[in-house]
C-alpha cells in the first residue's frame, strides 16, 4: 500500500487537482480532455485498488480490515462519481467538482496507507 | 464572473452549478460521517456512547442534507434548509463543548474541534449551504 504506485496515484490527483480550480478559477467548463484525465486518474485508482485488495490475500491484513475495505470501496467509486457530476455540469462547477474530487483522492490514499500499517499476522 | 457564463436563471434547479459541488460534498461528509458511526457503534459503542451517536446524528443530518439538494424543488429546499441549520447548530455547539470539556468527548466526532479533523470544512459547508439555499429562494 505504501508502494511508488501511491505516490504516483496522489501526486496525479493533486497536479490534477491544480489544473482544475485554476480551471473553475478562469471560469472554465471542463474540456475533453480533462474529462479524460479524470477517467485515467480512476484508472490508475482502479489498479492501486486491485493491488490493495490482491495484498489482503498473502498473509498480513490490516487489523481493522472492515474499515481498510469500506475505503477501498470508495475510493475506487470515487472518480467515476465525480466524472458524472461532472459530465452533468457542463459550467465552471463542473470543474469544481473535479477540483474537489482529485483533492479528496489523496486523502482516501493517506487512510488507505494509515489503516494499512496496523497489521495483524505476519508482515 | 466574466462574460463567457450568462446569469444563471432565477428558476435554475437547486441541484445545478454550485448546487452539484455542494451535493458532491455533502455526499462525501453523509458517507463519512455515517461510515464512521456504524464502525464506533458496532465495535467499541460503550467507550464513548455519548461521543458515537453524535457522530450517528451528524451522519443522519448530512445524508438529509444531500437528499434535499438532490430532489430539489419547494421540499427539497425546505429539507436542505433545515439540515443545513442544523448541520451549522451542531458543529457550533459540539466544536464548543469539546473545547469546553474533553472528558465528554474522548473520541472524535465530525464536529469536534469545529471539524478540525476534516480541515474545519464542517465549520465552512453550513455557512455555504444556507447561503446558497437562501440565493435559491422562490
Amino acid at each position: 500500500m505504501n508502494g511508488p504506485l501511491s505516490v504516483a496515484t496522489i501526486i496525479a490527483a493533486l497536479v490534477l487537482a491544480a489544473w482544475f480550480l485554476l480551471r473553475a478559477a478562469l471560469n472554465r467548463p471542463p474540456s475533453n480532455v480533462d474529462l479524460w484525465a479524470t477517467l485515467a486518474l480512476s484508472a490508475l485508482v482502479l489498479v492501486l485498488v486491485v493491488v490493495a485488495v490482491i495484498g489482503l490475500f498473502d498473509g498480513s491484513r490490516p487489523s481493522d480490515t472492515p474499515t481498510f475495505l469500506g475505503y477501498l470501496v470508495t475510493t475506487v467509486a470515487f472518480g467515476p462519481v465525480a466524472f458524472y457530476l461532472a459530465r452533468l455540469e457542463p459550467t465552471r462547477w463542473g470543474s469544481l467538482i473535479l477540483g474537489v474530487a482529485c483533492l479528496v483522492l489523496p486523502v482516501l490514499v493517506l487512510r488507505l496507507q494509515q489503516i494499512a500499517e496496523v497489521t495483524t499476522g505476519v508482515s | 464572473m466574466s462574460p463567457e457564463t450568462p446569469a444563471r436563471p432565477k428558476d435554475a434547479a437547486l441541484g445545478t452549478g454550485l448546487g452539484r459541488v455542494l451535493l458532491l460534498v455533502y455526499g462525501i461528509f453523509a458517507l463519512s460521517a455515517s461510515a464512521r458511526a456504524l464502525v464506533q457503534i458496532s465495535t467499541h459503542f460503550s467507550e464513548a456512547p455519548l461521543a458515537y451517536l453524535l457522530s450517528a446524528f451528524a451522519g443522519l443530518v448530512y445524508i438529509s442534507a444531500t437528499v434535499g439538494l438532490a430532489i430539489g424543488g419547494a421540499r427539497g429546499r425546505l429539507i436542505a434548509l433545515v439540515s443545513c441549520s442544523i448541520e451549522l447548530i451542531g458543529v457550533l455547539a459540539v466544536g464548543t463543548l469539546s473545547i469546553a470539556d474533553a472528558g465528554d468527548f474522548p473520541d472524535d466526532t465530525v464536529w469536534s474541534n469545529f471539524g478540525s479533523g476534516y480541515g474545519y470544512v464542517p465549520l465552512v459547508l453550513p455557512f455555504i449551504g444556507l447561503w446558497w439555499i437562501w440565493r435559491h429562494r422562490p
